[in-house]
């Protein structure tokens, strides 16, 4: 075996004329895996407030309230979310599911807050006026 | 020029984690060393004792961001054989494909890491391309690209399909072939060699005396490896060689991972050909564990991690140990550096693999003036008296929190 | 030479303004390069530019121990070491601005002030790293400098003259003599990456190792300064070597001997980036024992190569 200064110059040459390895993120989005656990997203006409997620979250992140009768809304904390999507497994219903998202960078702790509305009562019109979800992008478990 | 006292971190280029190195020199020559931990103590341990064990397993597999897979398989293996919970067969081989891929990302860093430190990039932009395929390959496995969350407790969390199998089979050529062309660069480029051979050197029973571990360990000729001595999860069905160099030095250490690599691939080989049918875990998510205790030992990519658990019969653990593998290289560490030069500090170091975040212990200081133990608040308002002294203001900065 | 023309040539061509857009053209080439080589996209054009306005707009932080003046005079002093040289070498034409018998000699000696900076900044700057960096630099001097300047010496003593422009129009009329020079021209290459501190002679602001070097504590406008002075320095020790080994198609036409001249300097500058994709950095002390062992001999075997051959020169 011959050491000799150099040994990657054939590599280096190769590869100049070669197509890059790297891309022009963020101008081009890499391929997300099928699977891939992202912002998790709740769909609130599905709960029925058992909070099995919010007793298997390891970072506190979710927070379902009961907001009237079978009416639950959600806060979840994007911040101390650790992307383990293990509510996802534990929800007996799907009312939770992981999207695709994953760019979630925010100045404040309060832009990582997303708040989820329970869904009008279907009787009562007393359903409160809250604030639009900020997000509803990303697909749903089906799709 | 006298001695001087160089401080290698807590924050240093070299270092991608806090930790402080204090080089003591002579010219370019190492007299003294003094290693100091504790930047980065996160209390995870005492974090999993409040938490159930469903949840302390996400925990533990951030305890590091390299050998996820490892911690949390580690501490799964000790509550599953302290609360004796059986584990489906193709479940453990899951566990150990993902282990071994994960293996592979962790060496080929190790080797992208360790051009770096030398000056050496493009090593570090091939070595790093290269490990795309095997990020690729986990991420279409788990999801995600560095915390697979694989497991579940008593069994895997995924099943691995046949696509899966085709794809690792495609990738596995590919990766034979450039750790073989990356095993000739390190045997032949000869600046490479001149900056590995005879660096940090330890003996083999320097490296047995400061109980070295892992390829630290083997890279000295110390035949020890937990796959073959204490056989976990299919590795007892599984044959592979282990890889041993008496260099003794940091090329010894290098040609040591990339044999593992070598290894590695044989193993994955011999998982996708050999997965057993069957369930891949409990039919219920376990969350009750009986009462015991347990000592699990995993050959983690960096050496090998040990966890200590003892269960309540409740669906917590009453105390989780975590010993990342490399508080036991660190000892060793110091005895690499002596005698050597600065400018070898930063590989010798890494040649360790070390992941200082995993390893870190809280310590406690006892103050003189009968407060020992600041909170946040105490804390916040020292910052800004000191700096009130040197003239700036930071009463408007906002405290971080919730 | 009016004050005009003088004034023109030292702000504009092939002064300041030349060298900096030239410096910054040549960093990019570097940069793409080396990134084309490990198989990276590379930065955009403009980034050296972008990245001089960025430094310049950035807060200048001078350590409280170090001498103020000093800190903030070296920058200017190495840029205007690197540009001074420039007015000695042949741009256009075989002729130089300011050529004289024995230019050559001061354009060594005017890129040794860069490095000389480079030490003082270190040393000025009073921290740790720094004068790592300072005592390392100043090591390395020594060891690349000897061969830089005896390979330099050959070509010269082949022309049988220490003047730039004369030499480069000896070679004009006997182009095939520049062949002669060939061992030389490697041993030259070789140090020129000692002398612009490049892997693997990357010692002095090795950033795993000392962090930023001799250039720890600068910052802001003085850092962006001594950037554009080394980038300036590039260009010139790439335009010098150019001169004194490549000095063929100087009889050209003005505009064809200046593209030409371009031309040079970026494959010299392509080959650096080639050779700094190329190695690790090494240890200082096996930097210097390379020069010495090895450049220092193939030095003196050019040397030895040139004095026979200057019997049956022309």
């Amino acid at each position: 075996m011959s050491h000799h200064p150099g040994r990657m110059v054939g590599e280096l040459l190769r590869h100049s004329v070669r197509q890059p390895a790297t891309i022009r993120y963020p101008a081009v989005k890499a391929d997300l895996p099928d699977k891939f656990r992202g912002r998790i997203q709740f769909i609130a006409e599905r709960c029925i407030g058992c909070r099995m997620c919010m007793r298997d979250c390891p970072s506190n992140a979710i927070h379902i309230t009961k907001e009237g009768d079978k009416r639950f809304s959600c806060r979840i904390y994007l911040d101390r979310c650790i992307y383990c999507a293990q509510c996802v497994d534990t929800c007996p219903k799907d009312a939770l599911y992981a999207t695709m998202d994953f760019e979630l960078a925010a100045f404040t702790h309060d832009a990582l807050q997303r708040d989820y509305d329970a869904p009008p009562a279907t009787a009562e019109p007393e359903a409160p006026p809250a604030p639009e979800t900020k997000d509803s992008e990303g697909t749903g478990p089906g799709a | 020029m006298a001695n001087v006292t160089i401080p290698v971190g807590p924050q240093h280029p070299a270092l991608k984690e806090p930790e402080c190195f204090k080089v003591t020199l002579d010219g370019e020559k190492i007299v003294g060393v003094e290693i100091r931990l504790g930047y980065n103590h996160r209390g995870i341990e005492k974090a999993c004792e409040e938490r159930t064990i469903v949840q302390s397993q996400y925990i533990l597999e951030r305890v590091c961001g390299i050998c996820s897979h490892s911690h949390s398989t580690c501490f799964l293996m000790a509550v599953e054989e302290a609360g004796k919970i059986e584990v489906p067969r193709r479940a453990l081989w899951i566990r150990t494909l993902i282990g071994e891929l994960e293996r592979i990302h962790s060496h080929l860093l190790w080797l992208g890491v360790a051009g770096h430190e030398l000056g050496f990039d493009t090593l570090l932009m091939y070595t790093w391309r290269d490990r795309e395929l095997v990020m690729d390959l986990l991420a279409l496995i788990s999801g995600n690209r560095v915390n697979y969350n694989m497991n579940v407790l008593g069994g895997a969390r995924r099943d691995i399909t046949d696509a899966h199998r085709a794809e690792i089979r495609k990738a596995l050529p590919v990766f034979r072939e450039r750790t073989a062309y990356y095993a000739r660069v390190a045997q032949e480029e000869s600046t490479l060699i001149a900056r590995l051979s005879g660096v940090g050197r330890l003996t083999k029973e320097e490296a047995i005396f400061y109980n070295a571990n892992g390829p630290t360990a083997r890279g000295s000729g110390v035949d020890r490896d937990t796959r073959r001595d204490d056989p976990y999860l299919a590795f007892p069905e599984l044959e592979f060689e282990v890889v041993l160099d008496d260099h003794s030095d940091v090329y010894g250490r290098t040609l040591v991972r990339i044999g593992e690599l070598m290894q590695t691939y044989d193993l994955i080989e011999q998982i996708i050909d050999g997965l057993p049918e069957g369930p891949i875990g409990p039919a219920r998510a376990i969350r009750r564990v009986a009462a015991g205790e347990a000592v699990s030992r995993y050959e983690a990519p960096r050496g090998e991690d040990i966890h200590y658990v003892c269960t309540n019969g409740t669906d917590k653990v009453e105390r989780v140990k975590v010993r990342a593998p490399t508080l036991g290289n660190l000892p060793a560490v110091v005895r690499m550096l002596e005698g050597g030069f600065l400018a070898d500090v930063p590989i010798v170091v890494a040649a360790i693999d070390p992941c200082f975040s995993c390893t870190d212990r809280g310590i406690r200081v006892a103050r003189s003036q009968g407060q020992d133990v600041w909170d946040a608040d105490a804390l916040r308002a020292y910052a800004i008296e000191f700096y009130r002294k040197r003239g700036l203001d930071l009463t408007r900065v906002k405290a971080p929190g919730r | 030479m009016g004050v005009l023309v003088a004034l023109y040539a030292i702000l504009i061509f092939p002064g300041l303004a030349f060298l900096s857009t030239f410096g910054l053209v040549a960093e990019y080439v570097d940069r793409k390069l080396y990134a084309r080589f490990q198989n990276r996209m590379g930065p955009p054009w403009f980034q050296p530019f972008a990245d001089f306005v960025k430094l310049l707009g950035k807060e200048t932080i001078i350590p409280a121990e170090a001498n103020a003046t000093v800190f903030k005079v070296l920058p200017a002093v190495a840029m205007a070491a690197v540009v001074t040289a420039m007015f000695y070498i042949p741009v256009w034409d075989n002729r130089s601005l300011l050529g004289f018998e024995g230019d050559l000699i001061v354009v060594i000696y005017l890129l040794t002030i860069p490095t000389l900076t480079f030490f003082l900044a270190g040393w000025a700057s009073t921290s740790l790293y720094a004068a790592m960096g300072a005592v390392r630099s100043l090591t390395q001097l020594f060891a690349y400098e000897v061969p830089l300047y005896m390979a330099l010496l050959a070509p010269a003593l082949l022309a049988r003259t220490w003047s730039l422009q004369t030499m480069a129009r000896w070679y004009t009329e006997h182009p095939a003599w520049m062949l002669a020079n060939l061992l030389g021209f490697l041993v030259a290459i070789v140090a020129l990456q000692g002398k612009l501190e490049k892997v693997p002679f990357d010692i002095p602001e090795a950033e795993t190792e000392i962090v930023g070097g001799t250039f720890t504590e600068y910052s802001g406008r003085l850092l962006a300064v001594f950037r554009m002075a080394i980038d300036m320095e590039m260009v010139v020790g790439a335009a010098l070597l150019a001169a004194v080994f490549l000095p063929f198609g100087l009889g050209l036409h003005p505009v064809l001997v200046f593209v030409l001249f371009l031309a040079k300097v970026l494959f010299l500058v392509a080959l650096a980036a080639l050779l700094r994709a190329l190695f690790a950095r090494l240890r200082i002390e096996q930097m210097v024992d390379f020069c010495w062992r090895i450049l220092m001999p193939a030095a003196l075997l050019q040397l030895l190569l040139t004095v026979v051959l200057s019997g049956v020169a022309p």
